[in-house]
């Protein structure tokens, strides 16, 4: 039922710890909130998950298996930046995502981005930044994958393009796959997540279900958020 | 319909407020089929999880039943929706009894502002028509 397990997993960029020894079982079928101030080391983890960096110490697993080939035919990531080539236009984009993924849908990214009034003979390097992540989110959710990790999928997207784009995180829901989300719009994406996880300075600060932080705590994540990491 | 989704509470209890009062109040009539949990999700940006807890919440109510192979439907006992409504406007007038002890506003006081409030709205219906 696990989809990504770690075991004290450690990262150190030279002195400097990214996180320590983090134990953590994520299970199918769930979409969860992977939520920490700046520089708490949310993108070290997601990376290390992605196979874009190797742990120092500990281990992950993804289906079983350390990252690898095999696990990112698995796994479909969103990076914080985009690694696209600007002078590409979106319907090369997404013939080049064809056939690099078997898992690729591509009826479903043509519909999201009618759907997104975006034009697939545009170029990227034309489009404003929130289209460029509109275009990238459409590319990682039109994948059949069994683990998404999306490293702040909507910071720079307006509000009417963020509910679609839940919207299309939820309809793409399905019980075998996970979604994990990184970002501090807390407020934003509350009601799609199942569970949370906070980290600080690289260490697990709490984990939960969204429905036990308001029952037991009569408050919002976001509300929760604000009191664990008041500045 | 609208749903409202305050920060909070659980999240699956107030789907299954909201839904119970639809039911209630005939919104969703007895033997009519509920959409699909990724529809009824969808519609309130709900996770597909959270709105099935609320519909197995719901189902433990018996305001709701599921048949395997044709989804979930509302109820078509009559007496259990009427149960529902006599539950919901007890707590309702609790919490209304409380917020008038709060203002000092003592039984009497309540009742004759009621009457004055009931018959103001009946003036207005005889201006209207």
């Amino acid at each position: 039922m696990t989809i990504l397990s770690t075991k004290n997993l450690t990262k150190s960029y030279g002195k400097k710890t990214a996180l320590a020894n983090i134990n953590m079982e994520i299970p199918r079928g769930r979409i969860i909130g992977l939520l920490g101030p700046n520089g708490s080391g949310k993108s070290t983890f997601i990376k290390l998950a992605a196979g874009l960096l190797v742990p120092t110490a500990g281990e992950i697993t993804i289906d079983g298996d350390a990252p690898g080939v095999d696990t990112k035919a698995k796994v479909s990531y969103l990076s914080e930046r985009t690694y696209l080539n600007d002078w590409m236009r979106v319907s090369e984009i997404i013939a080049f995502f064809e056939d690099f993924y078997t898992d690729f849908n591509r009826i479903k990214a043509e519909n999201m981005l009618k759907d997104l009034n975006i034009n697939p003979d545009d170029r990227l390097k034309t489009m404003s930044k929130g289209t460029k992540e509109k275009v990238q989110l459409i590319l990682v959710m039109s994948r059949q994958a069994q683990l998404y990790l999306l490293d702040e999928p909507i910071g720079g997207v307006d509000p009417a393009a963020r509910d679609y784009i839940l919207n299309t995180i939820i309809t793409n829901y399905k019980e075998e796959a996970s979604v994990i989300i990184s970002t501090h719009l807390i407020a934003d994406i509350e009601q799609i997540l199942d569970d949370i996880i906070f980290i600080n300075q690289g260490e697990l600060v709490l984990s939960s279900s969204v429905d036990e932080i308001r029952e037991t705590r009569n408050q919002s994540v976001d509300g929760l958020f604000r009191e664990v990491f008041k500045c | 319909m609208k749903w409202y989704i305050d920060s909070d509470r659980p999240i699956y209890k107030q789907l299954v407020e909201q839904i119970e009062l639809r039911i209630i109040s005939g919104v969703y009539a007895p033997g009519d089929k509920l959409e699909s949990v990724r529809e009824m999700a969808m519609d309130a940006g709900v996770n597909p999880n959270t709105m099935q807890k609320a519909l197995a919440e719901l189902e433990r109510m018996e305001l709701v039943f599921a048949q395997r192979t044709s989804g979930r439907f509302i109820t078509e006992d009559l007496k259990v929706i009427e149960e529902a409504k006599k539950n919901l406007a007890v707590q309702e007038i609790g919490a209304f009894l409380e917020k008038m002890k709060k203002l000092g506003m003592g039984r009497n006081e309540i009742l004759v502002l009621m009457e004055k409030i009931e018959e103001g709205e009946k003036d207005d219906d005889h201006i209207k028509h």
